[in-house]
């Protein structure tokens, strides 16, 4: 087949895959009898129109960012991660226990300690897959679904046996101090009113440039995009599979575990249940739809901050469509940008039949 | 490889048009912008053996695919026993009594044999009686062919020869009255091989037709009546074999006349680089492929291992090389043992100067998916840049630099490297492996896929390297490769040095009598005909990486 | 404990791995067949959700089960069609399918029936109800026997009968039957099935229809037998608990149905022991019995309890080699 122009391959392709995702969303909620054209306007209003809005779609952003970026860079390496749901639960236990233990010490010395503990909890978690696969041939796949539900059980006791305070009813971990609190940006910026956007969205814009620079500017980034692309090129070339894979989803642990700064320190201040609430799943989307490169994930990762925030203005404002609609949208791209992802290349190869880049 | 009398075959040949098994007419087939076929025409006579010949990518497979109907043409028309069928599909074919064994075997591993010879032939949606029916029919078979094997063995317990057996079985078990047979000695061990000529001369005696795929010359002079030469996607010639020649069919096969002789001057050993004792490897299912294997490689001087393919040359490779374990054993470089162990053993073996061209560029040595440039670092990416970072101005340049020197095109370092030409692939990974100044360089397979002009380039760099004073381990099948560029030849069978030889004085048959674990002054002499210009013979290279012909 | 505890537990035990052998057989002839089903977990809900709104609307659990199957069969259509026909990569259109159930089952459940995503509480003939196997009655007072054959083997639903029922003739489906013996070739080697004549693509999709029933039974079972109507993610990870289950059964039918009646167990356990103190140990949290399937299946996964070995082909789509 020849090969399609780089513009289209990397543009125009994702793009309309994306287009084609919206468009069946829209025919949905038109089957439904509600107005898509409408939906959307309320959505970008709800996500952009006024200041807490704006700050919910940071908020989401941010979560997305860092759970997109953890399915990216195992993606890099040929690893399917799945886990980051789990990974970033269990990173909250390590927010939440520096937190505890420094409480009412100041964010700014907290802050980097809350990053390291709950970066460590979430990469070793995620090490645990990586090293059965590495050493012992497990599936990535299965093990990090596997490793979700029982970070889902294990944090289940622990929140509710263990960390909860005697005298709570709600199932949650004693509160942070406001002193030791991620501050909410709202205390800087007037213009987010009571949103939850704190600090760690900065951290976030970071780790965007931390992992470009990773996988396009380091040896590392080299060697996992050779063990990705090839594993028998990458051992012949003296990289170590197993190694590179057990530090890749170390890392992609320690990435997914940035969600718990932002919602364990940052806006919950404290452990509750199931904090994670589908972040870490709405990550595999964000990767696919920008195709595991930084750049794509920040814009997907805001795109679905927008839906997640437009959907909760959407349910205020058009009862018959459910927040769910969202899920139903992040499926719907998930099967359109990954497994469908090459449905459109036959007809656009014809389309643009250039001789450019076809077999010598 | 064995030679076989070609004296054998008295058929006549010119028979009418009835006695035609099979005709092709007008055959053209595309893959791409690729003229797989281009309008090939092809009779084949019934009981006979027909073999045709043509070099990797000549088109050969393709068009017995379209025979066997896993492919359909773009236009032609074939004629089985005189009347023009369109061969839909393999079903189709199947049972206009054509069958088809496939290089790689169409087997289920976990399958029995019985199971994989009814697959896809089974008489009612039950399988009981279809079972205790072929149970019979192969007991038949195996007393009519000599085609013995255990109908509830299971597949991945079976060796390649008796895997064939069950490819045979199959076909013959659907009635096939054409046989065709893909490259089917490539995988055999000489005795194998010489149990599959058997089988076929058996099969033409009892009427059925065979068509032999081969790029082997000797095979086609030892068991064909007919043989038809394609290149380049077209059926250059037809020929009574035993009016024909091993040096007119490479001649037809290559286009024009090709001696294979490198130009270089007497070699200059120094001290010893690479040293290897009682080396022994297993390979992924334990099974010890390198047995206690000794030798040295000398500054200056190039080491041929010959061989058979699959005698431990892969595992040997690997090994040396640090991609593969060692059971046991010591590898010096310099005198100073390599650590290999562990699965980043080949970046030990590249800090300590041994340098690597593996045997399959594109399984190994290349990640096609990456840029030239990225290309032309790989495994040697740790140097380019200091701490984490990766310099890859400096590493643009260095592929610009081998792009130049070796004349790699097009000269494009951004274009994928999958984008190029086999041989141009070999080059890119060339160049990285002995632009670095290693003190040893191993190499596998170098012109494995690789098209004839790029063949002289990689020799002549070869021999550069060693006139540069560094030592080369060459490992190749094909013999001539390993004649002419070696200064001293090791012979590997089953996994150990059975011989050494010199290439200036060696004699032809006395090594192919090595290769094939017969030693000289044994008793078991297989008969041979005088080497009619061997130079030429064997030079094609090998079938497996089929894909990156231009 | 005595009998009666034990015949409880058991009956319960029977009633929740009904769901997990569905699945895991459906799984089971789609893997064999090369195709990885990590969207089980989103069929089941699916089918449950159709099966639950089909029977609200027209009062018949029968055209629900229709329903049910219905929706498995949509969404396995829109797995073949990405992992078949495009050979796209059939984990990520899993994965794609779970969130399109979680997401449309309560998106169209709030749009049809509003009531937060449940469906209306179903009764009678929306139902599919306990049958009373012939003798029950009589036999319910002999002891024991008569204790167990009331309690564990009759008074199950017409679904219950049937998954047991799918376990032998999976089974002979698999390996006494030709469309078996392509199964697991085309699973195993679809090369060789493709030279044969036989076509790769129908094969596969006949696999994933037979997949859809199973699952799409499975699902419909949730709703409207085990439950009277559907509740939110009412699938709760029982489809990735059966695919575990698929795992631990090394791909077999009959281990799959004693892996699944351990799931099923350790789930009717967990109910029963909350707050019970047992000695020495104390109290076992909820949480570690919730949590033992994946832990099984990971060591098992892990190779230190045997192997398993998935169908060779599996998760690679075919393509025709040039």
């Amino acid at each position: 087949m020849r090969a399609l122009p780089r513009w289209v391959d990397i543009l125009l392709l994702p793009v309309l895959n994306v287009v084609l995702a919206f468009l069946v969303g829209g025919l949905i909620v038109l089957a439904v009898g509600q107005n898509p054209l409408q939906a959307v306007g309320i959505m970008l209003y709800g996500a952009f129109g006024y200041g807490s809005g704006f700050g919910y779609t940071l908020y989401y952003t941010t979560d997305f960012i860092f759970a997109g970026l953890a399915v990216s860079l195992a993606y890099h390496a040929g690893l399917f991660n799945i886990g980051p749901e789990g990974q970033a639960y269990i990173g909250g236990l390590g927010v939440i226990l520096i937190g505890l233990a420094l409480n009412g010490v100041s964010w700014m010395f907290v802050f980097p300690l809350m990053i390291i503990c709950g970066a460590a909890f979430g990469a070793a978690w995620a090490f645990v897959p990586g090293y059965l696969q590495a050493k012992r041939g497990s599936h990535i796949v299965i093990t990090t679904i596997l490793f979700n539900f029982i970070a889902a059980s294990l944090m289940s006791f622990l929140i509710t046996r263990v960390l909860k305070p005697a005298g709570v009813n709600s199932d949650e971990s004693a509160p942070l101090d406001a002193l030791t609190r991620v501050p909410q940006l709202r205390s800087f910026i007037e213009l987010f009113k009571n949103s939850p956007v704190n600090i760690t969205f900065f951290l976030a814009i970071a780790a965007l440039g931390f992992v470009y620079w990773l996988i396009w500017h380091t040896k590392f980034g080299y060697r996992v995009r050779a063990l990705g692309h090839n594993p028998t090129a990458a051992n012949y070339a003296g990289i170590s599979n197993q190694k590179m894979i057990m530090i890749v989803m170390a890392m992609a642990g320690a990435l997914a575990a940035m969600v718990a700064v932002n919602n364990v320190g940052g806006v919950q201040g404290r452990l509750i249940l199931n904090f994670v609430n589908g972040a870490g799943f709405v990550g595999i989307a964000v990767a696919f739809m920008g195709r595991a490169h930084p750049v794509g994930v920040g814009l997907s990762a805001l795109l679905f901050g927008v839906l997640y925030q437009g959907g909760q203005e959407l349910a205020f404002q058009m009862p018959g469509i459910t927040r769910e609609m969202i899920v139903t949208l992040q499926a719907l791209v998930i099967l359109f940008t990954g497994a469908m992802g090459d449905m459109l290349r036959a007809p656009l190869a014809r389309l643009f039949s250039a001789p450019a880049g076809g077999k010598q | 490889m064995t030679s076989l009398n070609p004296s054998a075959q008295q058929r006549p040949s010119g028979a009418a048009a009835s006695d035609l098994a099979i005709e092709l007419v007008g055959i053209n087939k595309h893959f791409g912008p690729v003229h797989a076929n281009r309008d090939i025409h092809l009779q084949i006579k019934r009981g006979t053996v027909h073999g045709i010949v043509g070099e990797n990518g000549a088109g050969k497979s393709t068009l017995m695919s379209i025979l066997y109907g896993f492919y359909t043409a773009e236009s032609g028309e074939i004629r089985v026993n005189g009347t023009p069928q369109a061969i839909t599909d393999s079903r189709h074919a199947l049972k206009l009594g054509i069958g088809m064994v496939h290089q790689h075997f169409m087997l289920v591993d976990n399958f029995t044999v019985l199971e994989n010879v009814v697959l896809g032939a089974e008489d009612s949606s039950l399988l009981a009686p279809t079972l205790t029916k072929a149970r019979a029919q192969l007991k038949r078979l195996a007393t009519d062919y000599g085609l013995t094997v255990d109908p509830d063995a299971v597949i991945e317990n079976l060796s390649v020869g008796q895997q064939q057996r069950v490819e045979i079985l199959k076909a013959l078990y659907r009635g096939a009255e054409t046989l065709i047979l893909d490259e089917p000695t490539g995988v055999l061990t000489p005795n194998e091989a010489d149990q599959l000529f058997e089988v076929i001369r058996t099969l033409r005696d009892e009427g059925k037709t065979v068509i032999l795929i081969t790029h082997k010359l000797r095979e086609i002079m030892a068991i064909t009546d007919e043989v038809s030469v394609m290149r380049q996607g077209a059926m250059v010639k037809t020929l009574e074999t035993k009016s024909t020649s091993p040096g007119e069919l490479a001649e037809l096969m290559v286009g024009r006349r090709v001696l294979l002789r490198v130009e270089k001057g007497p070699a200059n050993p120094g001290k010893i680089m690479l040293d290897v004792e009682n080396l022994v490897v297993t390979d992924d299912f334990k099974v010890e492929r390198v047995k206690n294997v000794s030798f040295s490689v000398r500054a200056g001087e190039i080491v041929g291992i010959a061989g058979v393919a699959g005698n431990g040359q892969s595992e040997l490779l690997e090994s040396i090389s640090g991609m593969r374990d060692q059971q046991s054993g010591v590898v010096r470089l310099n005198g100073v043992p390599l650590s290999l162990e562990g699965d980043d053993g080949a970046s030990r073996a590249r800090a300590a100067g041994l340098a690597h061209v593996p045997e399959d560029r594109l399984r190994m040595g290349l990640i096609t998916n990456f840029s030239e440039w990225e290309n032309s670092i790989l495994g040697y990416e740790g140097k380019y840049g200091k701490g984490l970072g990766l310099d890859i101005a400096a590493a643009r340049e260095a592929a610009d630099a081998y792009i130049k020197k070796f004349d790699i095109r097009p000269p494009n370092k951004d274009l994928k490297t999958a984008n190029f030409s086999g041989g141009n692939q070999q080059k890119i990974v060339l160049a990285r492996e002995m632009e670095r100044n290693p003190d040893v360089l191993i190499v596998g397979q170098p012109t494995r896929g690789v098209d004839i002009g790029a063949i002289e380039f990689i020799h002549n760099q070869i021999i550069k390297m060693r006139d540069a004073g560094k030592a080369i381990l060459l490992v190749s099948v094909e013999l001539d490769e390993i004649r002419s560029l070696s200064d001293r030849i090791l012979v590997l069978f089953d996994g150990q040095i059975v011989g050494e030889a010199d290439p200036a004085t060696a004699d032809e048959t006395e090594l192919g009598l090595l290769m094939t674990g017969s030693h000289p002054s044994g008793d078991k002499l297989p008969p041979h005909e005088t080497p009619v210009q061997q130079t030429l013979v064997e030079m094609s290279p090998k079938n497996n990486t089929g894909r990156d012909t231009n | 404990m005595n009998l009666v505890d034990i015949t409880l537990i058991l009956d319960s035990t029977v009633r929740l791995a009904i769901p997990l052998i569905l699945a895991c057989l459906a799984g089971l002839f789609s893997e064999r067949a090369g195709i990885v089903d990590i969207g089980l977990e989103g069929k089941l809900l699916a089918s449950a959700f159709a099966a639950a709104a089909m029977s609200a609307v027209t009062g018949s659990a029968w055209a629900g089960l229709c329903a049910g199957i219905g929706a498995a069969f949509l969404f396995s259509a829109i797995h073949g069609l990405a992992s078949i026909n495009l050979k796209g990569n059939q984990t990520i259109s899993g994965v794609a399918l779970n969130f399109l159930a979680a997401g449309l089952t309560t998106f169209l459940g709030q749009s049809w029936f509003k009531r937060g995503g449940y469906t209306p509480q179903l009764s009678g003939d929306q139902r599919f109800s306990p049958i009373t196997l012939p003798f029950a009655n009589e036999l319910k007072e002999v002891p024991v026997i008569g204790q167990i054959y009331w309690e564990l083997i009759s008074g199950h639903n017409i679904i219950t009968y049937f998954a047991f029922l799918a376990v032998p003739i999976t089974a002979w489906v698999l390996f006494r039957t030709r469309f078996g013996l392509r199964l697991r070739a085309v699973g195993e080697n679809p090369k060789a099935i493709d030279t044969a004549g036989i076509s790769v693509t129908a094969l596969r999709y006949q696999a994933l229809i037979i997949t859809a029933v199973l699952v799409g039974i499975g699902g419909t079972y949730l709703s409207i037998a085990q439950s009277a109507g559907f509740n939110n993610n009412m699938s709760a990870g029982r489809g990735y608990i059966a695919l575990a289950a698929l795992i631990f059964a090394k791909w077999r039918p009959g281990p799959a149905l004693l892996v699944c009646l351990m799931f099923g167990f350790l789930d009717a356990v967990q109910l029963r022991i909350q707050g019970v103190q047992f000695p020495i140990v104390g109290e076992v949290p909820v949480q570690f019995i919730q949590m033992l399937p994946y832990i099984l299946t990971v060591i098992l996964l892990a190779g230190f309890i045997g192997r398993a070995i998935a169908p060779k082909a599996s998760g690679i789509p075919y393509t025709k080699e040039r």
